[in-house]
């Protein structure tokens, strides 16, 4: 007979702590600085002041909490474009500053991924013309996209261990009056939404304490060079990645579990884009589906550009063969902004996704006629010629 | 019909052709921290989403390359490595192997040699690479158009006919574009396009795809002339 009880309480009488002494690879800050000595790169230091915070082996990770050159997202921008404005919101509101640059083209992952129609050398030279336009700006890079900051992690993997991939960048960037740039941290911008969990928390308006969620982390932000996630030992007790879920915590939400957890999204890069029925049927049965049987929730809340757009926007077509869909789907930085009194038409701009977002926000008590019609009044404005654009002043209004 | 592994399709390939292709993808410079060697576990397989709905099995690509079965390798190259998702839920591999770094690898250099598979799984994705490439940013609001995405609902169409003011009713003001996703710099995307020219991926496209090769060379040779660059992507 197996001892369950024996074998429950000996778990429970555990505890886990991380030792980055038995980490199974070298820190990659000792490897980054090294280099700098060796005079093969600079190191843009992490803007003062920042927050620490563990990742998987127990290593400390710096986290700005401001003067940070934004890094955007060509999927958050193309087709949720609240998702980057949201993140933008948080900071005006927190009083810090940021800049978000024209100087910035796509990491040109996702294309990467979806077709090869590119090689090492182009992929780093992309990474490295971004970091030092941010370099040159004095603002520290913040990653909006899971796949930007993967891919980013894995060229700087293979810009420190390959010297001939280094000089072959570094003569690129030449090219065009550049230097060899690596910033000391890669960061993604649910790793700042974290580290500013608390004062988010602060400022947060809007009662989510009836609210249950779930939450699914993007591969590319814990698996991909997965040592530079972030983990909590108060966070599914250290043993899975505590991005998004200790936000959702500090904000009252009952996050709630789910068995096919560490499943992706379906998105495929290529699939979603020419192979959506392998999207759909992916995001539909293993996950949407999976959430309302075991967790019923009231919304799923994501971290990356392709899992909102996978999760949301596969739903409609399920609907037709009478699947067991319908849940919401928005960003962390959609859900922080929100509940710290976002606007969600005009900040969270809710209209470009696919899924009904009504029944979760006037359960947290928003008038969503009265918030459609008001950002139909802005609109009409803009048609009128009255106004050029909605302004940040016109979000808070 | 699952995957036929018997590698008679592709029978008439000579083995040394096919060599070649193995030997290649060993040649790149990330494939010794891909493939340490494979223990036959599976685990790769029960975390990947594609074997679950294709008959794909990272475990297999990755020991037909372990193995160096040239032949298997090759049926693989052709026949299966499209269906990989990219997730990296395979990188938790207890020998360390990324089954889908190797898989990116294999994919580069079946579009290095503009191999049919490649150039017949890229169909319909030439739109895509051309907006990367041309405008550095890769998804447009204005690719966002109800014949496109007919599965996402009918919001689609209504972003498509509002599109120019729900763009102008975004805060942020890199955000008002409609072609690409935020604003681009001029001198940025110059940057971009000598980035394509220096590194060879120019010449990638022309073998997956001449036309599409083309459309962009006229782009770009035209934007680097007018930045005062002599660059030419013959």
């Amino acid at each position: 007979m197996i001892p369950h009880q024996a074998i429950m309480n000996k778990a429970k009488d555990r505890k886990f702590e991380r030792n980055p002494d038995l980490a199974p690879n070298a820190d990659y800050h000792d490897l980054v600085d090294q280099l700098e000595k060796d005079g093969e790169w600079e190191v843009q230091r992490v803007p003062e002041p920042y927050i620490e915070v563990q990742t998987k082996f127990g290593r400390k990770k710096k986290i700005p909490l401001q003067t940070t050159w934004h890094h955007k997202s060509c999927g958050q921008c193309g087709h949720i474009p609240g998702y980057s404005t949201s993140v933008f919101w948080i900071n005006r509101q927190l009083g810090l500053d940021y800049h978000d640059p024209t100087d910035q083209t796509s990491c040109t992952a996702w294309n990467y991924y979806a077709s090869a129609t590119s090689n090492a050398a182009a992929q780093s030279a992309v990474a490295m013309r971004n970091f030092a336009a941010a370099d040159e700006s004095g603002y520290f890079p913040i990653i909006h996209c899971g796949t930007s900051f993967g891919h980013y992690k894995e060229t700087r993997q293979q810009l420190i261990h390959s010297e001939k991939l280094r000089h072959q960048v570094r003569d690129v960037l030449k090219m065009m009056g550049k230097k060899l740039v690596m910033p000391e941290e890669v960061v993604h911008y649910s790793e700042w939404i974290h580290a500013v969990r608390d004062k988010i928390a602060e400022r947060q308006v809007i009662d989510m304490s009836k609210i249950r969620a779930t939450i699914h982390p993007a591969c590319h932000y814990h698996k991909l060079v997965g040592e530079d996630a972030i983990f909590a030992p108060e966070i599914y007790g250290g043993q899975r990645t505590a991005i998004i879920t200790a936000t959702l915590i500090a904000l009252g939400i009952d996050v709630k579990d789910y068995s096919t957890w560490f499943d992706c999204c379906g998105f495929g890069f290529r699939h979603i884009l020419v192979s959506r029925d392998f999207s759909r049927s992916f995001a539909v049965q293993r996950k949407i589906e999976v959430m309302k049987e075991e967790a019923d929730p009231d919304i799923l809340i994501t971290h990356d550009t392709g899992c909102v757009t996978t999760l949301d926007q596969s739903q409609f077509a399920a609907k037709a063969h009478d699947r067991n869909v319908g849940l919401p789907v928005m960003s962390d930085s959609q859900l922080a902004a929100l509940a710290m009194g976002a606007h969600p038409y005009k900040v969270l701009q809710l209209h470009w996704h696919s899924t009904d977002m009504k029944p979760f926000l006037q359960k947290i008590g928003i008038d969503t006629d009265k918030a459609w019609a008001e950002f139909e009044e802005a609109v009409a404005k803009l048609r009128s010629g009255e106004k050029q654009y909605l302004t940040w002043e016109d979000c808070d209004e | 019909m699952g995957l036929d592994l018997s590698g008679k399709q592709y029978r008439k390939v000579p083995y040394e052709e096919k060599e070649a292709l193995l030997e290649e993808v060993k040649e790149d410079l990330r494939f010794g921290d891909y493939m340490y060697g494979c223990y036959d576990c599976g685990i790769c397989v029960a975390a990947c989403p594609s074997a679950r709905f294709y008959d794909f099995s990272p475990r297999k690509i990755a020991q037909s390359v372990a193995r160096e079965d040239v032949d298997l390798f090759y049926v693989f190259l052709n026949d299966s490595v499209w269906d990989c998702s990219q997730c990296f839920s395979c990188d938790r591999c207890p020998r360390q192997n990324s089954p889908g770094g190797l898989i990116t690898l294999m994919r580069e250099v079946a579009v290095k040699h503009g191999l049919a598979s490649a150039q017949e799984a890229l169909e319909g994705y030439g739109r895509v690479v051309y907006k990367i490439m041309s405008t550095g940013t890769q998804v447009s609001p204005d690719m966002l158009q109800a014949n496109a995405f007919p599965d996402w609902g009918p919001h689609v169409k209504d972003i498509a006919e509002n599109l120019d003011v729900w763009r102008k009713a975004l805060p942020p003001e890199t955000l008002h574009t409609t072609e690409a996703s935020w604003k681009v710099d001029e001198k940025t995307l110059i940057e971009l396009y000598l980035i394509w020219h220096a590194t060879g991926v120019m010449d990638m496209i022309k073998e997956v795809d001449e036309g599409l090769f083309m459309i962009l060379q006229d782009v770009m040779e035209e934007r680097l002339e007018d930045a005062g660059y002599d660059v030419t992507f013959d």
